[in-house]
């Protein structure tokens, strides 16, 4: 981390090497368009931006190494503090990990809750960072409108889980407890609000010609670089790379249901808001081919009260609202694991944000980084 | 491509890589001092490996091993590559410049770790404080302040 005082020895040196005009602040670890703590240092000529380095590490927890004295039936729990958005997900990654490690069959009905419970988070995520990118652009009515069909979302998970953010439902061989009774119609109820209430958004931002000025064009990403920087989810998507994981590697029983990997070419900030504005319509698509075809039968198979992974490595990969998570445990043959290593799509899509910004204006600064879609403790871990 | 056809590449551009099936995907392991090498070929040549999916290490408290997981996102085949640098002064070339996504995951193990990466444009430590002394994720780091063993 920086000092107060090296900060200033930096200025004065960029200055004495005349460079003048070349100015460092500081965004962040305070900032309310970082949605967390992150802390970037910017080194500025004029308004056009010259380099960001990202400082990280104000929310490291050090989950990795946490879980390494923790039973494969707990250290999933913890994995709901990293993407606190996609804690369903999360959940599920380290489930399928230790499923695979195991070879334990999850039963279909499982395997189904398990798809609509992803999706319904998808959908809380965008609908959360669509408010939350409006409002770093100074709209601040669209952020009421997206918590409206969001609490409906956390208000389900709150009734079937228990919890309304970190949710912990989903355990080795399937789920913690059965669906609530009344599941199903408050989905369908649900799925009414969403579609007769999702045009608003688009005649409140992607009409608006205010955000499409500010967006269009901006942050560019070519899809080699999205590639070579390691960015999933919407943020390579928008650059035209197929990149879905669901669709790569189906995972859960994604291959039974029909859905569109949604791409678009341009690589800016619009088609970043485009792809998870148009996710979130696929979403509701796999969610209505699927809540009244749930299976009979167990919502969890029967596994031992001591979960042992043999020797050996085990790697899953899914595809949360932010892009792919990777989970790989090394495993000795105990009841925990030997070397947990959780790839998470925040970091790696942090990592491209210098190269996107640099030589524009330090305006268009938060159109790119709030298109990322960062979550701070998911890059931390 | 089929595991048989990136084995027989693998096998013409270093001869003394060693190969390991049981996991998900193939294995390959190589040493240190030809990984740079093999990198660059990986990504450009037949292979078209461009996405290093995950970047890390493992403390085997003998020996830390380093694991690449690569993908390519044109024919979808991936491999994992290991190569065993010692415990004491870990080196090994940087592949940042070759998959830039290597550049933060590099720092990070350098910082977690202690291994030193060769040529990385940019080598501090990114998530631990400047004054943190020891390399956590190491088997044998004791934290006397924070519990980190149950």
């Amino acid at each position: 981390m920086y000092t107060q005082t090296e900060i200033i020895k930096d200025t004065t040196q960029l200055n004495s090497n005349g460079n003048e005009g070349e100015l460092v602040i500081n965004v962040g670890p305070q900032h309310p368009a970082t949605h967390g703590v992150l802390h970037l240092v910017i080194t500025l000529n004029g308004e056009t931006i010259k380099k960001i380095e990202p400082h990280l590490g104000y929310i490291h927890r050090s989950i990795e190494k946490m879980c390494e004295s923790l039973t494969y039936r707990q250290f999933i729990y913890v994995t709901s503090r990293m993407d606190y958005l996609s804690a369903h997900i999360n959940n599920l990654a380290c489930a399928l990990c230790v499923e695979k490690g195991m070879q334990i069959e999850v039963p279909e009905r499982a395997q189904v809750i398990r798809i609509l419970m992803s999706e319904l988070t998808r959908i809380a995520s965008h609908e959360l960072w669509v408010g939350a990118m409006a409002m770093d652009l100074g709209a601040f009515t669209p952020f009421f409108y997206t918590f409206r069909e969001r609490e409906v979302i956390n208000d389900i998970m709150e009734q079937t889980c228990g919890a309304r953010l970190t949710m912990n439902y989903m355990v080795p061989g399937g789920t913690m407890y059965d669906l609530h009774p009344d599941f199903q119609n408050r989905v369908k109820a649900f799925i009414i609000q969403f579609t007769s209430k999702v045009t608003e958004l688009e005649d409140l931002i992607a009409n608006n010609i205010i955000f499409q000025n500010r967006t269009k064009g901006v942050g560019v990403l070519s899809a080699e670089d999205a590639i070579s920087y390691g960015c999933t989810g919407p943020v390579a998507r928008g650059s035209g790379v197929s990149c879905d994981i669901r669709k790569i590697q189906p995972y859960s029983g994604y291959e039974k249901v029909s859905f569109e990997e949604v791409l678009e070419p341009a690589g800016d900030s619009y088609a970043r808001y485009l792809i998870r504005i148009r996710e979130m319509y696929q979403s509701i698509s796999i969610i209505e081919q699927l809540i009244d075809n749930i299976p009979e039968g167990d919502f969890q198979a029967k596994t031992k009260a001591v979960l042992k992974l043999p020797k050996g490595e085990f790697y899953t990969r899914v595809e949360t609202a932010r892009g792919e998570l990777g989970v790989y445990i090394v495993s000795e043959g105990g009841t925990t694991p030997y070397r947990i290593k959780f790839r998470s799509p925040g970091f790696s899509n942090l990592s491209a944000l210098n190269h996107m910004v640099k030589g524009s204006k330090i305006g268009d600064l938060m159109a790119t980084m709030g298109t990322l879609d960062l979550v701070i403790p998911d890059i931390d871990r | 491509m089929q595991n048989e056809e990136i084995k027989e590449y693998i096998i013409s551009q270093e001869p003394e890589a060693k190969f390991d099936e049981t996991g998900e995907w193939l294995n390959v392991i190589i040493n240190p001092l030809s990984w740079r090498l093999l990198a660059e070929k990986l990504k450009h040549a037949d292979l078209q490996l461009d996405y290093l999916f995950c970047l890390t290490c493992i403390d085997w408290k003998t020996h830390l091993t380093m694991v690449y997981h690569l993908t390519s996102t044109k024919y979808r085949h991936s491999i994992v590559i290991k190569t065993d640098i010692n415990r004491t002064a870990p080196q090994i070339e940087t592949v940042s410049d070759i998959w830039r996504t290597a550049e933060f995951h590099e720092r990070e193990v350098f910082e977690l770790f202690g291994v030193e990466f060769l040529h990385h444009p940019d080598l501090r430590k990114l998530i631990l404080t400047d004054d943190f002394e020891g390399y956590p994720l190491r088997k044998d780091f004791e934290d006397p302040i924070n519990m980190i063993k149950l």
